[in-house]
C-alpha cells in the first residue's frame, strides 16, 4: 500500500489529489474536482508518463542541432535511459518535419521524431 | 620562454601603456607585462570616466602639476588616436550653508593649482545650465574645461599604438621576481618565462608596493584598495545631466559625483571604502543605496531604477599618500611609480612624460626614433555613421551589415576587428570593452552568445575556451551533443 | 541606399510576425515583407524546445519549433516576404524602416502601414541589483537556452536557478536532462511565478526544491561563480540576515521577468505604457502614430504564444486595412483603464465607431486568488463580467465587449475576489 499526494497539471487549477492503493490498484481517490483530473491522477499513480523534449545532433545542416520530442508520452522513469541514446546518436541533413529519428526509442514503443525539418547545407 | 628587451613595464593600465606609448617614440625595445587578460588593469577601467583640470588637487604636489600639463596635451593625444572625448565642464553645487562656506576654499585651492578659469555661479546661472539640480541650490562653482573621456579606449589606443610602433606586451603573464645582481636590475621573472632587462618600471598600480618589496624599494609604504562603486543607467532614463556635477569634498573623499558619459549614459558614483582584500570586486547593496540617497541630493530627479549595470573599480591607495615616482635608491634599473590614486587617467599622460625625462636625466640613452606613427584610428563604429557611410561600410566589408548586439548596434565587423587589432580581444569582456558589444540594457543577453561564437571562430579555438575575462572564468563547459554514434536517418 | 515598397511591413518573424504578416495578406495586402534579424523565422520559439505551445490556438499540445514553423509556413504559403538576417535600424512616423543586412547594405522599405513584432526581452540580475561579484557563469534563462537548445554548448553543472518563471523552471529540466545538478529554484514571491504544470513536470518530477519567498542576497566568485547567498524575505521581501545560507554553484540562471522590446517604438516617439513597457494601442493594435501597429510581446509580455497569435492577427489584419484605406476611421476613443485588483488592461483605448465594435480586453490581477468576478464598467453600466475559478498575476485574463457608442469615455476593468 502506498499514498501519494498528486497535484493535478490538467488545468491551473492545480488540485491536490490524494491516491492510495497497491502498484496497480487504487484503493481511494480524494481531492479532484473533474472527471479529468480524477483520470490524470489515476495514470499519474499506476505509471507516470512524460513526453520528452530534447535535441539532437544533425551534421551538414546550418545549425548543428534540431529539436525533436517523442511521438506520445513514455514512462517517466524511462526518461534518463532515452536521454542516453538521443546524447549519442547523429543523423545528416535533410530532415523533414516529424520524420521519425529513432523508431521504439528505448524500448518503449514510441518513436522520437523532428519538430522542425532541416535543410541540407 | 626567454626574452630580452631594454625596459620591461609591469603593469597595462592607464600609466603603464602611457610609458608604453612614450618609450615608442624612442630607439629602445620595450615590453608591458600584465597578470590580467586584457590592457586597463583595475582602476584605468573602473573609474569616473573623467579628465580633470586639476582644480581640486592639494595645491603644490606633483599630482597638481601632472594634472595640469595632462590636460593641456589631452584634446591634441585624443585627435592622434582617436579616443572619444569630450569638454562638458563640471558644476559644483552647493545645497546647504555650510557647503557654501567651503566654496571659496575650493576657489582659493583652484587659483593656488593654476586653474583660473574657475568660476563662482549664481543659483539662477546653475539651474539655467543644468535645470535638474537640486532647485534648493544656494551657489557653486563652474569648472569649465574638466571632461570625459572613454577611460578603457585611451588604455587601449595607447596599447594599440605602443605595439604598432614595437612595443611587445605580454598578458596573462605575472611577474614572480626581479633578478638583481651587483645592485643592477638584471631580469623580469614571469609565469611566462624570463625576460632579461635593464630597466623595470613598475606601473602595477594597487600591486605596486609588491613588485617594489621584490627589489626591497617598498620603504615606508603600502597599498591598500579603495574601492569604488558605480551605476550606470540606461540611456533612455529621462534625467540626465550635461555636465559634470561634482558634490563639495569632504576631507576624507571627493564624494559622489553624477555625469554623462560619453557614450551617453549618466554614471553616478563612486563610493570610497577602505579595504584590505585586493581581489575583493563585489558590489553591495548598502553603500549603491549611499550612492543613490547622496546623488539624489544633488539631482533630485535621477533615476536609479533605469540602472543597467553596477561595478566597482579598486583605486590604489597609497599609505602615507602622495605621487611617487622615481628611480629606486637601492637596485640600479628600478623605477618606481606609486600613489596614483584618483588622477590616473588625468595624470597618465604627464606622467609618461616625466618618466621619460627621468630617464633622461638619468643618463639613460634615448635617441628619438624618426619612424614613429603617432596615429591611430579607432574601429568606426557603425552606430554613428550615417545612412550613407553605413552603405560604403557594409559594401566594403559584408560584416559591417550583421548587427550582434542590438542594443548598442554593434556589428560583426566591430567585433571582429577588435579581435585581430594589435593587442586585440581574447576574451568576452575585452570585446565589450573595445566596441561596447553587451555594455546595452540586455547586458549581453542577446549578444553574448554570439560574441563568444565570434570569439572561437576568429581565434579558432572550441567556444569551452573562451573565457570572459581573467584566467579561469570559463563561459561554457562544453558542447551537449559531440560527434557520437550515427543515427539511422 | 536600396528603396523597396511594400503596403505591410513586418519587424520580428517569432509567432507574433509571422501571424501578422499571414493575417494581413488574408486581408488582401498586396506585397507583405517580414523582416527579421535571426537566420530563420520563428523567433525565440526556434529554443523553446519543450511542449505546451498550441492548446488554445491549434488545440493540440505542440513543441515551440512546431508552433511557430505552422505560423512560418502559413505566412509563407499567404505570399509573405522573409528577409532575414536584417536589422531594423530606424522606424520612421510615415511608416518606411530603415535596416541593413549583409548582401544587401542598407535598405530603406517604404511601407503602408508597419507591424512591430519584435517581442521581449529578459530582465537581467543588475536590474534587481543583486550585490556580489560579476563572475562568469551568470546567464538570463533565455541566454542558457539559446546556447544549450541552438549552439550546442553546455553553460555549467552545478545550478541555480532565480525565479520560478516558466523559463527558469523548464530550464531547471532541460539542465537536469543533460546531467546537470540543479541545486534549488529560488522565488521571492510565496507564490510560483510560472505554471503548476512546470512546477510538477520541471522541478518535482527531478527533486529540484523550489524555496518560495527566499532570495539571492550575494553572487560569490572572482572568475568563474562559485556560489550564491540566499535568505528568507520578509512580507516587504527584505532579506532575513539570520536567514542566510551559501549554495555552490558553478552557474546562476535568472528568470526573472520580461521587458517589452521597444527601442525601435520609443525612437520614433510613439507613446509608450509606463505599466507595460511597451506601446498603447487601440482594438486594432494601432499605436499612437497611425501608420504603425504592435502585437505580441512587444505590447505587453503574454505568458501564452497563442494568445500572442491571436491578438497579432488582429494586429496584420488591422494594418492591411489601413495600408488599403479602409480602416474604420475613429469617431471617438474610448479609454480603458485597470480598476479595483487589476494592474493592467490592453488595449488601452478604443477607437469608437458607428455600428457594432467588437473589443477583447486583456488584462492582469495584481495577486493570485481563488474564485473571482471579472468585470468592465462604465459609470454604473456593466459592459461585460464574467467568474473564473482562480486567478493570478502570472495568467493574463480577458473580457469580451461591444464597444459600440461608448465614445471618449472610461472603461474599468476590475477584478473582485467572490468568496475566500
Amino acid at each position: 500500500m502506498r499514498q501519494q499526494e498528486i497535484i493535478c497539471t490538467v488545468c491551473p487549477m492545480g488540485c491536490h489529489i490524494r491516491v492510495t492503493g497497491s502498484d496497480d490498484q487504487i484503493q481511494s481517490l480524494e481531492g479532484y474536482t473533474c472527471r479529468r483530473g480524477e483520470q490524470y491522477a489515476r495514470s499519474e499513480f499506476v505509471c507516470p508518463m512524460r513526453t520528452l523534449t530534447t535535441t539532437v545532433r544533425v551534421e551538414n545542416s546550418t545549425e548543428p542541432l534540431l529539436a525533436v520530442r517523442t511521438a506520445g508520452p513514455i514512462p517517466k522513469e524511462k526518461l534518463f535511459d532515452c536521454m542516453g541514446l538521443i546524447r549519442t546518436a547523429v543523423f545528416h541533413a535533410p530532415v523533414a518535419l516529424h520524420q521519425i529519428l529513432i523508431s521504439n526509442l528505448g524500448g518503449t514503443g514510441v518513436d522520437l521524431i523532428s519538430c522542425a525539418e532541416r535543410k541540407e547545407r | 620562454m626567454y626574452y630580452s628587451t631594454d625596459i620591461v613595464i609591469i603593469g597595462a593600465g592607464a600609466v603603464g601603456t602611457a610609458i608604453a606609448r612614450e618609450l615608442s617614440k624612442y630607439h629602445v625595445r620595450v615590453m608591458v607585462v600584465d597578470k590580467r587578460d586584457d590592457v586597463g588593469g583595475d582602476a584605468s577601467k573602473s573609474n569616473s570616466s573623467i579628465i580633470c583640470s586639476g582644480f581640486d588637487c592639494p595645491p603644490d604636489t606633483l599630482e597638481s602639476q601632472l594634472c595640469l600639463s595632462e590636460r593641456a596635451m589631452i584634446e591634441q593625444v585624443v585627435k592622434e588616436l582617436d579616443v572619444p572625448f569630450r569638454v562638458c565642464g563640471a558644476i559644483m553645487p552647493a545645497v546647504t550653508q555650510q557647503q557654501m562656506d567651503i566654496l571659496p576654499h575650493i576657489y582659493e585651492d583652484a587659483y593656488a593649482n593654476h586653474v583660473y578659469d574657475v568660476e563662482y555661479v549664481s543659483p539662477e546661472q546653475i539651474l539655467k545650465m543644468e535645470p535638474e539640480i537640486n532647485p534648493d541650490v544656494l551657489g557653486g562653482l563652474y569648472i569649465p574645461r574638466d571632461a570625459v573621456i572613454d577611460p578603457f579606449l585611451l588604455v587601449v589606443a595607447q596599447a594599440e599604438n605602443a605595439a604598432e610602433n614595437g612595443v611587445q606586451f605580454l598578458l596573462n603573464t605575472r611577474v614572480v621576481g626581479i633578478s638583481v645582481e651587483h645592485g643592477q636590475v638584471q631580469a623580469v621573472e614571469t609565469t611566462g618565462g624570463t625576460i632579461r632587462t635593464k630597466y623595470v618600471i613598475n606601473a602595477a598600480g594597487l600591486f605596486c608596493d609588491e613588485i617594489a618589496k621584490m627589489v626591497d624599494e617598498c620603504d615606508g609604504f603600502v597599498v591598500k584598495p579603495r574601492k569604488g562603486q558605480f551605476f550606470i543607467l540606461d540611456k533612455n532614463t529621462p534625467c540626465k545631466t550635461s555636465h559634470i556635477v561634482y558634490p563639495i569634498p569632504t576631507p576624507e573623499t571627493r564624494g559622489k559625483l553624477l555625469l554623462q558619459t560619453i557614450h551617453g549614459n549618466m554614471l553616478l558614483g563612486p563610493t570610497a571604502e577602505d579595504l584590505e582584500d585586493k581581489e575583493d570586486h563585489s558590489v553591495t547593496a548598502e553603500e549603491l543605496e549611499g550612492v543613490e540617497r547622496d546623488c539624489k541630493k544633488l539631482v533630485p530627479n535621477i533615476r536609479v531604477q533605469d540602472t543597467i549595470t553596477q561595478y566597482c573599480g579598486l583605486r590604489p591607495n597609497r599609505i602615507p599618500a602622495g605621487f611617487h615616482i622615481g628611480f629606486g635608491k637601492k637596485t640600479q634599473g628600478y623605477f618606481g611609480i606609486s600613489g596614483i590614486r584618483s588622477t590616473g587617467i588625468s595624470t597618465s599622460l604627464a606622467i609618461a612624460k616625466y618618466v621619460v625625462k627621468q630617464f633622461q636625466d638619468a643618463g639613460v640613452k634615448l635617441e628619438r626614433s624618426f619612424t614613429f606613427q603617432p596615429r591611430r584610428t579607432g574601429i568606426e563604429k557603425f552606430s554613428e555613421a550615417s545612412d550613407p557611410r553605413r552603405a560604403e561600410l557594409i559594401a566594403k566589408n559584408p560584416l559591417y551589415g550583421r548587427v550582434i548586439c542590438r542594443c548598442e548596434t554593434v556589428t560583426e565587423a566591430e567585433i571582429v576587428e577588435a579581435i585581430h587589432r594589435p593587442v586585440g580581444a581574447r576574451t568576452v569582456d575585452a570585446v565589450k570593452r573595445r566596441v561596447r558589444a553587451g555594455t546595452g540594457r540586455c547586458q549581453g543577453g542577446f549578444c553574448g552568445p554570439k560574441v563568444i561564437e565570434i570569439l572561437a571562430r576568429e581565434l579558432r579555438i572550441p567556444a569551452s575556451e573562451i573565457e570572459k575575462n581573467l584566467a579561469g572564468s570559463y563561459m561554457l563547459t562544453g558542447q551537449i551533443r559531440g560527434e557520437g554514434e550515427q543515427g539511422n536517418a | 541606399m536600396r528603396e523597396m515598397k511594400y503596403d505591410v511591413a513586418v519587424i520580428g518573424a517569432g509567432p507574433g510576425g509571422l501571424a501578422a504578416a499571414a493575417a494581413a495578406k488574408k486581408q488582401g495586402a498586396g506585397k507583405v515583407l517580414i523582416i527579421e534579424r535571426d537566420t530563420a523565422a520563428g523567433g525565440i520559439l526556434q529554443q523553446c524546445i519543450h511542449a505546451g505551445f498550441g492548446l488554445t490556438y491549434f488545440n493540440e499540445e505542440l513543441t515551440g519549433p512546431e508552433y511557430a514553423g505552422r505560423f512560418a509556413k502559413r505566412a509563407e504559403e499567404a505570399g509573405a516576404e522573409l528577409m532575414t538576417d536584417t536589422m531594423v535600424l530606424k522606424l520612421s512616423e510615415d511608416g518606411s524602416v530603415v535596416c541593413s543586412n549583409p548582401q544587401s547594405g542598407v535598405i530603406r522599405v517604404h511601407a503602408g502601414a508597419v507591424v512591430l513584432a519584435m517581442g521581449c526581452r529578459e530582465r537581467t540580475r543588475f536590474n534587481l541589483k543583486i550585490p556580489g561579484t560579476r563572475p562568469a557563469g551568470i546567464y538570463t534563462a533565455g541566454t542558457a537556452q539559446r546556447l544549450i537548445n541552438r549552439q550546442n554548448e553546455m553553460v555549467g553543472k552545478k545550478i541555480v536557478i532565480l525565479g520560478s518563471g516558466d523559463i527558469g523552471m523548464i530550464m531547471a529540466r532541460r539542465m537536469t536532462l543533460e546531467g546537470a545538478q540543479v541545486e534549488a529554484v529560488v522565488e521571492i514571491m510565496s507564490y510560483l511565478a510560472g505554471l503548476t504544470r512546470n512546477k510538477v513536470q520541471c522541478l518535482d518530477d527531478f527533486g529540484i526544491p523550489l524555496l518560495l519567498e527566499h532570495t539571492v542576497t550575494r553572487i560569490v566568485g572572482e572568475r568563474r561563480i562559485e556560489g550564491v547567498w540566499i535568505a528568507a524575505v520578509d512580507a516587504h521581501k527584505k532579506p532575513l540576515p539570520e536567514t542566510e545560507h551559501f549554495i555552490a554553484c558553478d552557474t546562476l540562471l535568472l528568470s526573472v521577468g520580461l521587458l517589452p522590446e521597444n527601442e525601435l517604438t520609443r525612437a520614433a516617439g510613439i507613446v509608450m505604457s509606463p505599466v507595460t513597457n511597451g506601446p498603447e494601442v487601440n482594438q486594432y493594435m494601432q499605436t499612437s502614430c497611425p501608420a504603425v501597429f504592435a502585437c505580441g510581446n512587444v505590447v505587453h509580455v503574454n505568458d501564452l504564444a497563442d494568445n500572442v497569435s491571436t491578438e497579432s492577427e488582429l494586429a496584420g489584419t488591422a494594418a492591411a486595412q489601413y495600408a488599403a484605406g479602409t480602416l474604420p476611421a475613429a469617431e471617438g476613443f474610448a479609454h480603458c483603464l485597470p480598476g479595483r485588483g487589476v494592474r493592467y488592461v490592453c488595449p488601452q483605448h478604443i477607437a469608437v465607431h458607428a455600428g457594432s465594435c467588437p473589443v477583447r480586453l486583456y488584462f492582469r490581477v495584481l495577486s493570485p486568488g481563488g474564485k473571482t468576478n471579472l468585470r468592465a464598467v462604465c459609470g454604473q453600466q456593466i459592459l461585460a463580467e464574467r467568474t473564473v475559478l482562480r486567478v493570478s498575476p502570472g495568467e493574463m485574463e480577458h473580457l469580451d465587449l461591444d464597444a459600440a457608442e461608448l465614445g471618449n469615455q472610461e472603461i474599468r476593468v476590475e477584478a473582485e475576489e467572490a468568496e475566500r
